[in-house]
């Protein structure tokens, strides 16, 4: 019994894969305070050659190049906004995984919540509707509907 | 047929209108889908360079060591002076383990021997030797090339892979940029008219 738990933990330990960051150790800073904001930087920048990874996690020998810039960078005093500024005018917008806001994104930043509220109001205004359906006393109508509607009445009577 | 009644031509009024409704989500669905229709339709490795309309980035490399000088060639070094010339030069990013950039060399020596114009090279993320050996076999049309062994002239640049293409016009802004192999349709309908435009 012992013996087939302690396999069923070593298999669960074996085949467990915890997320691997593709920084070399020749890579990592001596101070550790600069390597964790280097590293909290790394995932904040895309990968240009995998594009779907940050720099943190590609293999790509751009990706360890901008690593080390990072490091570079903050090295020689940069703030965190610096750095990813140093980066981000020489490869654009588009290496910030995190786009920043201007006119060109409005509608990538704005364009969700905007949606999601004229669909809250649609919902109301249609709750409302319904409610005023299901319940026609509680407009009562006026004497000219109701002569109207008479009317109507009496004409479908008769024909 | 009889006309309706005031009752039922409400009811056709009121059903009229709600078609009217229905027709609003399917237009927002179809200006949405048109939307990334045409986002999805564009190359993802063809990105804009941050440096387009502004100048070219500052940059010093040594000459590509062992090369053997071709028709245009000049044996300095390049650097960021090299591209404020007066006149539109172009800057051409390669390496010999690039195999795109044999596909584009023709190109690129149609741009500096038939079409007239000067192309530098910038030869990256070569060991040396191998890029003048590629120049060798395959020609050289460029006039200077700067070696850029541990590539941090490309990163000044914002290149993220081989070949890349810039052009620079005559005060030192940078125009235009290709990332990718250029191709002969890319050739006669945008650079050559934007050099043309700019000589």
């Amino acid at each position: 019994m012992i013996r087939a738990l302690k396999a069923a933990v070593l298999a669960v330990l074996l085949t467990a894969a915890f997320p691997a960051a593709a920084v070399l150790p020749d890579e990592i800073l001596a101070d550790p305070a600069l390597e964790a904001r280097a590293r909290e930087l790394s995932l904040e920048l895309r990968c240009l050659v995998c594009q779907n990874q940050s720099i943190d996690d590609s293999n790509a020998e751009l990706a360890r190049d901008l690593r080390i810039l990072v490091r570079e960078r903050l090295v020689a005093g940069d703030t965190n906004a610096e750095a990813l500024k140093h980066i981000q005018v020489r490869y654009g917008d588009f290496v910030l995984l995190n786009p920043p806001v201007k006119a060109s994104t409005y509608l990538l930043w704005y364009g969700p919540p905007v949606m999601l509220g004229l669909g809250l109001i649609a919902i109301v205004v249609t709750m409302r509707r319904r409610r005023t359906a299901a319940n026609p006393r509680a407009e009562p109508l006026t004497a000219a509907e109701r002569a109207r509607l008479d009317a109507a009445m009496r004409r479908e009577g008769d024909a | 047929m009889t006309a309706l009644s005031p009752l039922a031509r409400i009811e056709v009024e009121q059903s009229q209108m709600r078609y009217v409704l229905y027709g609003i989500p399917l237009l927002v669905a179809v200006a949405i889908g048109a939307f990334f229709y045409f986002g999805l339709g564009g190359n993802p490795r063809n990105l804009p360079s941050a440096f387009i309309d502004k100048p070219a980035p500052a940059f010093n490399l040594v000459a590509l060591p062992g090369r053997t000088l071709g028709p245009h060639g000049d044996p300095g070094g390049l650097s960021t002076a090299d591209l404020k010339v007066g006149k539109p030069v172009i800057v051409n990013v390669w390496a010999s383990w690039c195999i795109p950039c044999v596909a584009e060399h023709p190109l690129v020596d149609r741009l500096a021997t038939k079409e007239g114009y000067t192309v530098h090279g910038i030869n990256y993320a070569d060991k040396a030797g191998d890029g003048a050996g590629w120049l060798k076999r395959l020609g050289d049309p460029y006039a200077k090339v700067g070696f850029d062994i541990d590539r941090k002239a490309g990163i000044e640049w914002g290149v993220y892979g081989v070949p890349e293409t810039f052009i620079v016009d005559g005060e030192g802004i940078v125009r235009f940029k290709h990332a990718g192999a250029l191709t002969p349709d890319l050739l006669e309908k945008t650079i050559l008219p934007l050099l043309k435009e700019l000589q």
